[in-house]
């Protein structure tokens, strides 16, 4: 059988300790953090040690022809590291060195299984950070989070994964290593392709090594919970507080149901009565944080809301808390979570809110929505049952509603949570016919076999069937 | 609900599972292994599949349930507060039920559930210990054979005399403040009866009358956690008939496993049992850790003498995370005048031991345990005090054949010597 010498040929190359084929462990690769999906079981799961390993695996896998799904911690939200048509696995848990840390150049150097938090612990000694922080920072990978371009609570005033990505090594589909970028500030030889492969989500090479940018740590700063009692009045207050010319790390918007779903289960003396509360912190250094939160009260004011600062650290947490809360809250309420990340310009998040209200009562369901007010990129979170699937239908196209008012309101379909699976079906309707088809010629020019995660952001063998 | 009953009972927890991963960031083993299957997330996808009949009751998927500390870690993160321990208790549970226990774990369980095997076994063990076992030190040995136990772990050495077989029934004193009755737990029993003592001398001090009852035996906890709940029931059973019949104000527990069985476990175990459900419901109520007990009596700052040293604290997992005793000990040993208390940076990370996993997964319950020897080492403490035996057990290994010379005392200990008890 042609598997079992690919799993031979495997175990030669990696070790056996590196190739792992029991069902009990292999049904445990077939699924990713995304509710509602397919799920698919992989042949071989391997867990390279180093990038000639790796190159290793993808030779396999093209005299196999056998597909290639790159997984960091598996904690990713739109099925990007489900193995939807068999074949390997490739986990990269075990390249989980920091090669380097460059507090000259404000630089750290990673291998893809590197976590987020354990990068963040290691550069605070220099008074560094790396800034992007989605929720999962304490367990998602650097390669994952550079495969999705992650986002986060700080991308307002920080960006994203892709404002951090300086340099990368990738092993290509033809098991090629391709280096490119690297550790200087200006940099334009050749086409931008650091920015191509971050956000490529494994469709277009496997990410072995990441040269990152460091920012100095704020010295300062001031965290606020603003209340109001019409949704209008904290979406304008968003939209001034930035006319104002403040940008603040953190501004955070949590809805009425995403309110009473929080403190009905952390009892922290949130109130209940309001449209809607935003968290909001200011950092940089000390004289202007303390303008900055002037203004911000300023504007809290003028739009008929109340506002709290957090005196110290230990009040810090407890407004934090709040917010933390959102999706644990959430997700009690019913077994299912759905969260999206349908984002539209800051703009219009008024607008965005009011339609998602419109939109739940419409289909009769619950959605709480909470998010990046500041950067326009909401989560908006259906809670439901996967049993009930009279329910899953008006879930599905509350969805699809959800996506259409986004586009039409200027914004995408996903802010950061990637396209993957969930979303592929809806990519011509912000893309455009051109824009896929242009997808899939860099698919097609740097995968032609579409052996790395095949199925995902694009389908190529849809095309070849039609 | 009652994962006792196997997985039909824990659906509900099993769809609960939103796969978010947050579980990877505290599973100790998940951090040693780094393999799916290791954390909660994929034990519960496991779960799942034995309940479809996706997959077999095979060896090989009991030895992934066997890989789980039940320290608590994944429920205390858990955004959707998945019973994470329900769920592995009901499938080893179900795995137990379709393939059976290996034989030493049916060996282990039996004479447990047997308080008279195991009174005269410990004895005779007790007796002949040193034939098997070379002494480090009078307190400290090491197996002479394999015996299928690692050759290098060091184990502490059974006492001559059990605790049961030291102390009185009853310790009436006048005027008492409460009256409570003592479950020793078989490791404090058998190995740590000093423990034990101190406790007794402890609360006489604090005019508390303290009832030892004699027929006490194995709270049961081996056997919960290693899915032979079934047989449970008879040992719940007579320990709820047995600290029914004394009028106590509290029934104190000096380890969080022994308390979380009697707290959690047992009335569960014996909710349709005619007669007992209600008891054992009250007695839950009325089990409380000896460090809860002391810190709400309140412990009485007159009695304490200064004690000079620097000390720690090692949270057990079922103390913490089980039973909610977080603070209180801490509290307590911050107020022996002279103390230096220094805090762990990860207190609460588990120490390895988890019962039988130490005598099964001894080099992976080793390399848990090094985090936490070197979280010690930073400290600078000379003292580790704890809340369960077992930990104490693991820790004693780690630190003499690391070299280290912390000493592991039990929270009660500390108290006791700054009372001015001497042993």
């Amino acid at each position: 059988m042609t598997l079992e010498k690919a799993i031979e040929a495997l175990r030669r190359e990696l070790g056996p300790q590196n190739v792992i084929t029991a069902p009990e462990e292999l049904i445990c690769y077939s699924y990713d953090a995304t509710a509602d999906l397919p799920e698919g079981r992989p042949d071989v799961v391997v867990t390279p040690e180093n990038t000639e390993q790796v190159v290793k695996v993808v030779k396999i896998a093209r005299q196999f022809r056998l597909p290639i799904y790159p997984r960091g911690a598996g904690t990713n939200l739109s099925g990007g590291t489900v193995p939807l048509k068999g074949g390997i696995v490739l986990a990269t848990v075990k390249m989980n060195r920091i090669l380097e840390i460059d507090p000259t150049n404000l630089t750290a150097t990673v291998q893809p299984g590197v976590i987020i938090q354990e990068l963040n612990n290691a550069v605070a000694p220099y008074g560094l950070i790396y800034p992007p922080d989605p929720g999962t920072v304490a367990t998602a990978t650097m390669g994952g989070s550079v495969a999705e371009c992650s986002g986060g609570l700080r991308g307002l005033k920080y960006g994203v994964t892709r404002n951090y990505v300086m340099g990368l090594e990738v092993v290509l589909a033809n098991g090629e290593v391709l280096r490119c970028g690297g550790k200087t500030v200006k940099n334009v030889t050749g086409y931008d392709l650091v920015r191509l492969f971050t956000g490529s989500e494994g469709t277009l090479g496997i990410i072995t090594e990441i040269i990152v940018r460091l920012i100095p740590a704020p010295p300062a700063r001031e965290t606020m919970l603003a209340g109001f009692s019409r949704l209008a009045d904290a979406g304008n207050a968003v939209t001034q507080i930035i006319e104002h010319k403040v940008i603040p790390a953190t501004l955070e918007i949590m809805d009425r149901v995403t309110v009473e779903v929080v403190e009905s289960y952390a009892r922290i003396g949130l109130p209940t009565d309001v449209a809607a509360l935003l968290l909001i912190e200011v950092d940089g250094l000390p004289e202007v944080v303390k303008a900055e939160a002037n203004t911000v009260k300023r504007i809290v004011a003028q739009n008929n809301g109340w506002i709290k600062t957090a005196e110290d650290e230990i009040q810090r947490e407890n407004l934090l808390t709040a917010r933390r809360a959102a999706l644990p809250a959430l997700a009690r309420v019913k077994p299912t979570t759905i969260l999206e990340d349908a984002t539209v310009p800051r703009s219009k998040v008024t607008d965005m809110l009011l339609a998602l209200e419109e939109i739940a009562k419409k289909y009769n369901l619950l959605i709480g929505t909470f998010g990046h007010a500041g950067d326009g990129n909401l989560h908006p979170t259906i809670l439901a049952d996967a049993r009930d699937e009279e329910e899953m239908k008006r879930v599905r196209a509350a969805v699809e509603e959800i996506f259409r008012v986004a586009i039409s309101l200027g914004g995408t379909l996903t802010g950061e949570h990637g396209i993957g699976v969930a979303k592929k079906r809806f990519l011509p309707w912000e893309m455009g016919e051109t824009g896929v088809w242009v997808l899939k010629q860099i698919k097609k020019a740097l995968d032609p076999d579409n052996l790395l995660n095949p199925g995902k952001i694009v389908d190529l063998a849809q095309e070849e069937r039609s | 609900m009652n994962p006792l009953n196997g997985l039909g009972a824990v659906e509900e927890e099993i769809i609960r599972c939103m796969k978010c991963g947050n579980c990877q960031a505290v599973c100790p083993i998940y951090q040693e292994l780094k393999l799916e299957s290791s954390v909660a997330r994929g034990k519960i996808r496991l779960a799942e599949a034995l309940f479809k009949g996706e997959i077999l009751a095979t060896p090989a998927l009991s030895e992934r349930f066997d890989l789980c500390l039940t320290c608590l870690a994944c429920e205390s993160i858990c955004p959707s507060g998945v019973k994470v321990s329900d769920i592995i208790l009901a499938t080893r549970r179900e795995l137990a039920r379709r393939k059976g226990l290996p034989w030493i774990k049916r060996a282990l369980f039996s004479t447990l559930q047997h308080p008279r095997i195991l009174r005269r076994g410990a004895k005779i063990a007790a007796r002949l210990q040193d034939l098997v076992f070379r002494r480090l030190d009078s307190d400290k040995m090491q197996p002479r054979f394999p015996l299928g136990l690692e050759r290098r772990r060091i184990f502490p050495a059974l006492a001559p005399q059990s605790l049961l077989e030291q102390v009185e029934e009853k310790y009436s004193v006048p005027k008492p403040l409460a009256r409570v009755a003592l479950f020793a737990g078989c490791l404090t029993n058998y190995v740590f009866p000093g423990v034990g003592l101190a406790t007794l001398y402890l609360l006489r001090q604090h005019r508390v009358e303290v009832v030892v009852p004699r027929s006490q035996h194995c709270c049961g906890s081996p056997l919960i956690y290693g899915g032979a709940a079934d047989v449970v029931k008879e040992m719940a059973r007579s320990h709820v008939a047995l600290f029914s019949g004394f009028k106590v104000d509290a029934i104190l527990t000096l380890c969080g496993t022994c308390g979380e069985a009697f707290h959690h476990f047992y009335p569960r175990l014996l909710q349709d049992a005619p007669g007992y459900g209600e008891k054992a419901e009250e007695l839950a109520q009325k089990t409380m850790d000896i460090a809860r007990f002391l810190y709400q009596l309140p412990l009485d700052r007159n009695l304490l003498k200064p004690l000079e040293l620097t000390a720690t604290y090692h949270q057990p997992c079922h103390l913490g995370r089980g039973l909610g005793v977080v603070q209180e000990p801490i509290e307590l040993i911050k107020s022996v005048p002279g103390v230096r208390y220094v805090p762990l940076q990860n207190p609460a990370r588990c120490c390895g031991n988890a019962g039988s996993f130490s005598l099964t997964h001894y080099p992976l319950s080793y390399s848990i345990l090094t985090h936490k020897l070197k979280d010690i080492a930073a400290t600078g403490a000379e003292v580790v005090l704890t809340g369960c035996p077992a930990c104490r057990m693991q820790l004693l290994d780690g630190l003499s054949q690391e070299r280290m010379p912390q000493k592991v005392w039990h929270t009660v200990e500390l108290l006791a010597r700054a009372c001015g008890f001497s042993k």
